[in-house]
């Protein structure tokens, strides 16, 4: 029981790991929480399965036009919300709000153009189960398994091996340091915006074919546990956002077979809060002083 | 135009407030359709919410998304208070407010450290703790199934059965609110908060114990919403865990951001106007989240502070008496 468990949360919490990178990119280049991210992660599941019955089929084909529709709208985002609030110089919250409401207006928007009840949701990579011990495993959590970790480790390399990746770590640690070093840092934010879309479209698509279905409580729930497990591993790190995410995912699939089902979503948002109690820099962040 | 428009409301904002008092007390007698002195008597509950929520998040600066939560522990006080024990009215409203009170103590001093978006996430977390306890904890709030027959607001025996009545409840409730934040805001307390919101570094290094005044007005904020939650049950005298979710802070984080932060006339403003218009927008029900979202976005946009927001009145009023000293 408890290795099933534990391996339905290490695959839920690998997709969870993907989003909280998205929060942790865009919160250490923007110092922003990234609140449509949720919703991105939702029209990812969205998109796909519309493309997919738009197409009659062609799972994948679906699934890379879905990355590239998501990627575009995070990018529209920044651009077309984000930007203008930055050049305007406004308070951090106004940029705060202004993910809320869109994050609002994109799960609404699906809301109305697919209608509130859940849908079907293919899964083409139903490969059968196996057994390890007392536990079953499904193919679809080893292919998710594999997926989200392969993911993580191109962002890791992305981050730390490609001239990119330091840009986005320049413009993460001073903004006008990197301007004076010759680093479009509009573009750099525009990038990380596209990098976190992507990843929350994949998760989204996952998550959607693991459970076969899509329905329109994923964004704000997945948004808010996500967001629980950036804060654990530390705002702005990046292995913290893995390992947050994993743990989280893991914690939840325990609490809710020991605990009890029904608060299975409190669970992420109680750890969260006993993380900004007692280590508000999550588990593998720096104090942060306020420099004056 | 406009600041001729404001130096008139300026000076003669007592004789406004006097004509809006006016015509709220006598709006009954000419509205008097059930439906309409619902619409009325639910924009007055919101504007009081609006107007406690406007000190945490207008003139304090921090956004809380858990207005729900404190509106909801309230309803759900009063209503197991009156269902299970049978309370009358003024202890029940007590109640509401003493626990809605202890509640954002608790969030308080858990969350009052952060800094602004971390506390806007978590005040959200916290909203969605306590709607999940309200849906999970059968024994005490019957979770899904709600609280019915939720006895009428009574006061010392006498029960307000009549829409008018209740009406004229949440006015008085209403008018007492509007004073309470209008002088405390008004005060070195409201001072104080203003200057929380402004710079929390220099206010502190004033000397002044900044964690100590949020929770003071996180406490304020919880009481007022906990006393609206607790009318609030007892006029729809049915409530479930479905009424006080994450959406319905948003709802009143825009009414406050719409109407105008900081400001007691925006407050109303922005209540009564996203109150009214779903009901007149009665076709385009659906897309409601949708218009809000986008109102959201438009007014950080063009207008963060708001419609009414940064119009302080008692200011405008000073500087033309000055004016006029030096002709």
């Amino acid at each position: 029981m408890f290795l099933q468990q534990l391996i339905n949360g290490l695959t839920l919490g690998s997709t969870y790991a993907l989003v909280a990178i998205g929060y942790s990119l865009i919160f250490s280049v923007l110092e922003l929480i990234n609140f449509a991210n949720g919703a991105m992660y939702m029209l990812g599941g969205y998109v796909t399965l519309m493309v997919y019955l738009a197409l009659k089929g062609h799972f994948l084909i679906s699934f890379f036009i879905s990355i590239l529709v998501v990627g575009f709208v995070g990018f529209s985002i920044d651009r077309f919300s984000l930007q203008p609030l930055r050049k305007k110089k406004s308070p951090r919250m106004a940029a705060l709000i202004s993910t809320i409401g869109i994050g609002t207006i994109i799960e609404n928007s699906i809301m109305l153009f697919f209608g509130s009840e859940t849908k079907s949701f293919p899964n083409k990579f139903d490969f059968g189960k196996f057994e390890i011990g007392n536990a079953i495993v499904s193919w679809t959590q080893v292919i998710i398994l594999i997926t989200s970790i392969f993911l993580m480790v191109v962002i890791c390399l992305v981050v730390y091996k490609t001239k990119i990746g330091k840009a986005m770590r320049a413009t993460a640690q001073n903004v006008d340091a990197s301007r004076l070093m010759g680093i479009d840092v509009e573009k750099v934010i525009s990038i990380t915006f596209i990098i976190s879309a992507f990843l929350a479209t994949i998760a989204g698509t996952l998550v959607s074919m693991y459970y076969q279905n899509v329905d329109i409580n994923m964004g704000f729930q997945v948004g808010m546990k996500t967001f629980a497990a950036a804060v654990l591993g530390g705002v702005g790190v990046l292995h913290g956002a893995m390992f947050g995410g994993i743990t989280i995912g893991i914690l939840e699939s325990l609490g809710a077979s020991y605990i009890s089902s029904g608060y299975r979503d409190a669970i992420a948002f109680a750890i969260m809060i006993l993380v900004l109690l007692f280590k508000p820099s999550g588990l593998f962040g720096k104090n942060q002083t306020t420099k004056l | 135009m406009l600041n001729k428009a404001l130096n008139f409301c300026a000076v003669n904002s007592r004789f406004i407030t006097f004509l809006f008092f006016l015509f709220a007390l006598l709006f009954p007698v000419f509205f008097k359709t059930p439906y309409t002195l619902r619409v009325a008597t639910m924009s007055l509950m919101f504007t009081m919410i609006t107007l406690g929520l406007n000190i945490v998040t207008g003139y304090m600066g921090q956004t809380s998304f858990g207005t729900a939560a404190f509106w909801g522990i309230g309803a759900y006080t009063a209503a197991i208070l009156t269902t299970r024990f049978g309370f009358s009215s003024l202890i029940v409203f007590l109640s509401a407010a003493i626990t809605a009170g202890l509640a954002s103590l608790f969030l308080g001093l858990c969350v009052l450290k952060l800094k602004g978006y971390y506390l806007a996430i978590v005040t959200l977390g916290f909203c969605e703790i306590v709607r999940l306890i309200e849906l999970n904890w059968m024994s005490l709030t019957r979770g899904p199934l709600g609280i019915m027959n939720i006895p009428i607001i009574s006061f010392f025996g006498v029960k307000f059965k009549s829409p008018t009545e209740n009406y004229y409840l949440i006015l008085i409730l209403l008018a007492i609110t509007t004073y309470i934040v209008s002088k405390l805001m008004n005060s070195r307390f409201g001072r104080v908060i203003s200057s929380i919101r402004e710079d929390e570094i220099a206010t502190q290094s004033m000397g002044i114990n900044t964690v100590s005044y949020k929770i003071q007005a996180f406490i304020i904020y919880a009481i007022i919403c906990g006393v609206a939650g607790a009318f609030y049950a007892q006029y729809m005298r049915y409530i479930d865990p479905t009424m006080f979710t994450a959406n319905q802070s948003i709802e009143m984080v825009i009414m406050v951001i719409f109407g105008g932060m900081a400001s007691v006339p925006g407050s109303y403003l922005g209540a009564i106007f996203l109150t009214v218009l779903p009901e007149l927008l009665r076709d385009l029900l659906e897309y409601r989240m949708l218009i809000y979202g986008f109102i959201m976005v438009i007014m950080v946009t063009v207008k963060p502070e708001g419609l009414l927001g940064n119009i302080n009145l008692i200011h405008i009023k000073q500087q033309i008496s000055l004016d006029l000293d030096e002709e």
